[in-house]
């Protein structure tokens, strides 16, 4: 047996090599496509860049859409200059650059295959030279497409693309291997957020080439090509006319504009200031931009809307006063009298209900309607209730979106902070704290952050009477008409739609007749608002409003943040109500109010 | 004086010359690879890889020299030592290794790259070869099986794990020396038939093929019934045989669209289909055969070859060296190298044939398949008929390591058998 073996195997070894010398005779004697050595055929690649979606406004308007580019890669080997001056010249390029692309494309032995070589250039420079291209050989012209912002506003939410990197490519690779160098990639905002969906897919075309770079044919007859597939076109939640709007009453200030439509989560308007033209960002000058508006010491690129975190203020008493009335520690009607004894106020002494203390905004109110939140268990215990309180609190609070970031449809977002059990106790000691050492929250100040965009949400909320839709950018994708399905879950808030009443009576009133009445107020539309004017330890304190409108249904609704500029009653709720004026009727009716905004010097 | 000239005399000059021979025409071919015409640089040149090749030939001899002088029974005895030295190189390489076209594969030595893999292979071969020469030793044994799956998977494992998927399969070829030791052929013939059907499944809709598996399952069970004395039994056998064939189906579609990465799938598809990714997987495969292909019957003559040439073949001195002697000396050219590889094969199994010593005899099959298993992959990925995968031919592909290894790998046979009468 193991005799026969050795046979088998020596047998089966010659057999192999049969097999080869028989393919190889196919190959090389019989098959007459491969015996063409005169013509040294090779195969070239045409990559055919898709059309990366559109993106308009809600309306339909165009706010992001493609512009033609040119890049140009050169074959060294094909590559022959008579005249290098006139060359260099003709692409305005010095001879140095010639110089080192050409060493660059031996080095990684490139030679034969393009090479990149001039980048991005913009339509009318290419028209110049198109034309005398033809008189040189070797080089390859790639028709590209770069972004273009028509409407030069919502630089923060849009985002840019530009070219992708080795550490990009080497991640989005693992799961997609769709990626090449030279590929444009989203790198912010929602061309990152929607990238695969933008993006479209590559299509190529193979042609046969000879040694000249003649082309004599299609590979395969073109079975191997594929057509490029556009991406898909995003319809963005935003209304640019009321975009640009409230940019523009934000220029010169500090601070962040949220405006939701409650019934949906869409975003109407998200203005950050200050900020910048969309349009530096794309384009040959992006890396030279980019670096720039980083090192702007005002942080242009910072979307404060999403990632500027200050403690609410006065606004929270609304959230504070759904929580008690929740807890059933207050009801509708009861009235407390305070003194003004317990903490600093601008509301006098006297007797309180939910309605006033919100519409007067009363500190003291609020500290002790916390304070029974907090004490509530009633165990006996001081610290314990303190404890078990707050975590109730707590519960409550980020139901209504507070303490994480609400997942909008683009990155970096901040999640705010509410403060947790675990965070007292290692602070203070576990049961050594309570009301006295944690008042502050009762009126929106202290550990606890909110950004601007969860307090347009909180406004969704309350006029919603106790839902709300995530906020998001993008309304419909492609031909779905709908946006992800994330943002189209209904959320709901453990607090009764009853209690919702009573608050919105209350933020009814302050504009009615309380901190909101001088600048909140409108001639047909009745609008719900609160006032919030921030403690900064730096400088003047922050302006803070949330609003929604009209009082019933309502349509919109905001939040809006000015640093440094004041009480909350001022600035803010100006900008909140010309928001509103704007997207409901079209125009403000009291051009004082946009006057005062327009012209208001609220910082540095 | 008296030793020397033993050793002269008993070295088999018959393989000495064939190695000679593979390591000249490779020398000259890696020439005629990088060839230019007009640069005027010679042979020697240390700027291309012809001249360096020409200094790892020199070390190469020095090699040679080292392992001819060393007693015999080294080898033996140290088996296992340089078996677990190495395993160790691998399990390092995979931390502090460099990596190069994807692969954790080399040592950085500064003055060359060291690739433990290349060398893992003869420490693998003298390992085995010293386990299954023990006196008692029985292939039925599962003890013993599972040694040997591990001597064998262990190194595999790790080079795998760089990734180096085309080294790994190379140690597949040690079923041929498990073969000519009494394994039953059982397993071979199921690996076979393992790959066959991923073959097939990998071009078949897995639903036609599933359809096709039933219905001749049912046929078979049906003839059997009418047939076969044995009615339930050879029935119920049949009937499983189906099933696990579509089990099997079933699970390669699943491995194939879940485990396998898509470049890898192309190169696998590619197979049959060359103009799927032309510019990728197939980029390769087709530019090897039409350079290849173009040599005609007898080539194009001594560094005449065009498309060998300015880098339209990737890996053109190293794994595609094959293409280089195809375009030059055409098919009489193909014919030469084949028939010289295919008699050192056969001359290294009947030495091996001739030992008296186990553990020669195990080693000397180890030898022959692993030079098989370079030889077959390698020019079947050069002519379409395997995926292009990353392995040198031995002797004819440029690099230090891979000459060095197998000169290693070659020698220690050669010493083996010089000394194959002083066995008891």
């Amino acid at each position: 047996m193991k005799d026969e073996r050795r046979h088998f195997i020596k047998g089966f070894f010659i057999v192999i090599g049969i097999v080869f010398l028989i393919k190889l005779f196919s190959i090389q004697v019989l098959n007459p496509n491969y015996a063409d050595a005169a013509e040294r055929n090779t195969i070239k690649e045409e990559v055919e860049y898709p059309y990366r979606g559109l993106i308009t406004d809600r309306n339909g308007k165009l706010i992001v859409y493609n512009t033609p580019v040119y890049d140009i890669k050169i074959v060294v080997d094909e590559f022959f200059l008579q005249d290098t001056t006139k060359f260099c010249n003709l692409f305005g390029i010095e001879k140095k650059y010639l110089k080192e692309v050409i060493a660059k494309s031996k080095k990684e032995k490139h030679t034969y295959k393009p090479f990149p070589f001039l980048k991005q250039i913009p339509n009318h420079e290419f028209a110049a030279i198109q034309d005398e291209l033809i008189n040189y050989s070797g080089l390859n012209i790639v028709p590209r497409t770069v972004r273009s912002y028509p409407q030069q506003a919502l630089a923060n939410v849009l985002g840019c693309i530009a070219e992708i990197d080795k550490r990009e490519l080497a991640s989005a690779n693992d799961t997609s291997e769709y990626y090449r160098q030279g590929d444009y990639v989203g790198k912010t905002g929602l061309e990152y957020n929607y990238e695969a969906l933008l993006r479209g897919k590559r299509g190529v075309k193979y042609k046969w080439v000879n040694r000249l770079g003649i082309e004599k044919g299609k590979y395969r007859g073109g079975d191997s090509d594929t057509a490029s597939v556009p991406g898909e076109n995003l319809v963005s939640t935003i209304d640019i006319d009321l975009q640009k709007y409230v940019e523009r009453l934000l220029d010169g200030k500090v601070g962040g504009v949220v405006a939701i439509e409650p019934s949906t989560g869409e975003i109407l308007a998200m203005a950050s200031a200050p900020s910048y033209n969309p349009n530096i960002l794309t384009g040959r000058d992006y890396g030279e931009n980019y670096t720039m508006l980083t090192q702007d010491s005002l942080k242009p690129l910072f979307n404060r809307p999403l990632m500027a975190q200050y403690p609410p203020g006065s606004m929270f008493k609304t959230l504070q006063a759904l929580v008690a009335l929740e807890e059933g520690v207050i009801t509708a009607n009861e009235r407390i009298y305070v003194d003004g004894s317990l903490v600093g106020d601008h509301a006098p002494p006297g007797y309180y209900n939910v309605i006033k203390g919100i519409q007067k905004s009363s500190n003291n109110y609020f500290y002790k309607v916390f304070g029974r939140i907090l004490n509530k268990s009633n165990t006996g215990n001081y610290f314990e209730d303190a404890s078990i309180g707050l975590k109730r609190w707590r519960e409550y609070v980020t139901s209504f979106g507070l303490g994480s970031p609400l997942g909008i449809d683009i990155p970096s977002s901040k999640g705010g902070k509410v403060p947790t059990v675990e965070y007292y106790d290692n602070i203070y000691g576990k049961r050594r704290w309570a009301l006295s050492t944690i008042y502050s929250l009762s009126i929106g100040q202290g550990e606890l952050l909110v950004t601007p965009i969860q307090m347009a949400n909180l406004a969704a909320t309350i006029g919603n009477k106790g839902y709300y839709y995530t906020p998001h950018l993008i309304k419909e994708i492609g031909d779905t008409g709908l946006p992800l399905p994330k943002y189209q879950k209904k959320n709901n808030v453990p607090v009764d739609s009853v209690h919702f009443n009573t608050v919105i009576e209350a933020m009814a009133a302050v504009v009615e007749s309380g901190t909101g009445q001088y600048r909140a107020k409108l001639k047909d539309i009745q609008v719900c608002g609160k006032t919030s004017t921030v403690e900064n330890p730096h400088g003047e304190d922050h302006s803070g409003f949330i609003a929604f409108a009209p009082k019933n249904n309502p349509k919109i609704a905001v939040a809006a943040y000015v640093e440094n500029a004041g009480q909350g009653a001022r600035a803010a709720a100006s900008i909140a109500s010309l928001t509103i004026e704007k997207y409901l009727i079209g125009q403000t009716e009291r051009p004082w109010i946009e006057d005062y905004v327009l012209k208001g010097d609220f910082i540095y | 004086m008296r030793r020397y000239e033993d050793i002269t005399k008993k070295i088999d000059w018959i393989t000495v010359a064939l190695f000679g021979a593979l390591v000249l025409i490779g020398w000259l071919n890696i020439y005629a690879a990088v060839y230019e015409e007009g640069s005027g640089k010679s042979i020697f040149s240390m700027d291309i890889n012809s001249g360096k090749q020409f200094i790892w030939i020199l070390f190469d001899v020095i090699l040679i020299v080292v392992i001819l002088l060393l007693d015999f029974r080294t080898y033996e005895s140290f088996a296992y030592y340089i078996f677990g030295f190495f395993v160790l190189f691998l399990l390092g390489v995979l931390f502090i290794g460099v990596e190069i076209s994807g692969a954790r594969s080399w040592f950085d030595l500064k003055l060359f790259l060291f690739q433990p893999s290349e060398f893992a292979k003869f420490a693998t071969a003298l390992a085995l070869a010293k386990f299954m020469s023990h006196y008692n030793f029985k292939f039925g044994k599962l003890k013993n099986q599972l040694i040997i799956a591990t001597i064998v998977g262990a190194p595999a494992l790790l080079i795998l794990m760089q990734p180096d998927a085309g080294t790994t399969m190379i140690f597949a070829g040690f079923a041929i020396v498990l073969y000519r030791e009494g394994m039953s052929p059982f397993l071979i013939i199921m690996g076979f038939l393992a790959v066959a059907l991923f073959m097939i499944t990998l071009f078949v809709d897995p639903t036609y093929l599933l359809f096709a598996i039933i219905g001749i399952g049912t046929t078979v069970t049906i003839f059997i019934i009418a047939i076969s004395k044995k009615k339930v039994k050879n029935s119920l056998i049949s009937i499983a045989i189906t099933l696990v064939v579509g089990g099997v189906v079933l699970s390669v579609d699943k491995i194939l669209s879940d485990v396998l990465q898509p470049h890898q799938q192309n190169r696998v598809k590619t197979l049959v289909d060359p103009g799927i990714d032309p510019k990728g997987a197939g980029y390769q495969v087709l530019q090897s055969k039409m350079a290849i292909g173009s040599g005609g019957f007898s080539g194009k003559g001594f560094l005449n070859g065009s498309l060998t040439k300015l880098d339209y073949i990737p890996f053109q001195s190293t794994d595609f060296i094959f293409c280089t002697l195809g375009e030059e000396h055409g098919w009489l050219g193909s014919f030469i190298i084949i028939v010289l590889f295919l008699a050192l094969f056969i001359r290294v199994i009947n030495i091996s044939e001739r030992q008296k010593s186990r553990f020669a005899r195990i080693y000397g099959y180890g030898v022959a398949s692993i030079m098989f298993m370079h030889f077959a992959i390698n020019i079947a990925m050069t002519i379409g008929l395997f995926p292009v995968i990353g392995i040198p031919l031995p002797f004819l592909s440029y690099g230090g390591s891979s000459l060095w290894a197998f000169t290693i790998l070659l020698f220690i046979l050669i010493k083996l058998d010089a000394h194959r009468m002083q066995i008891l």
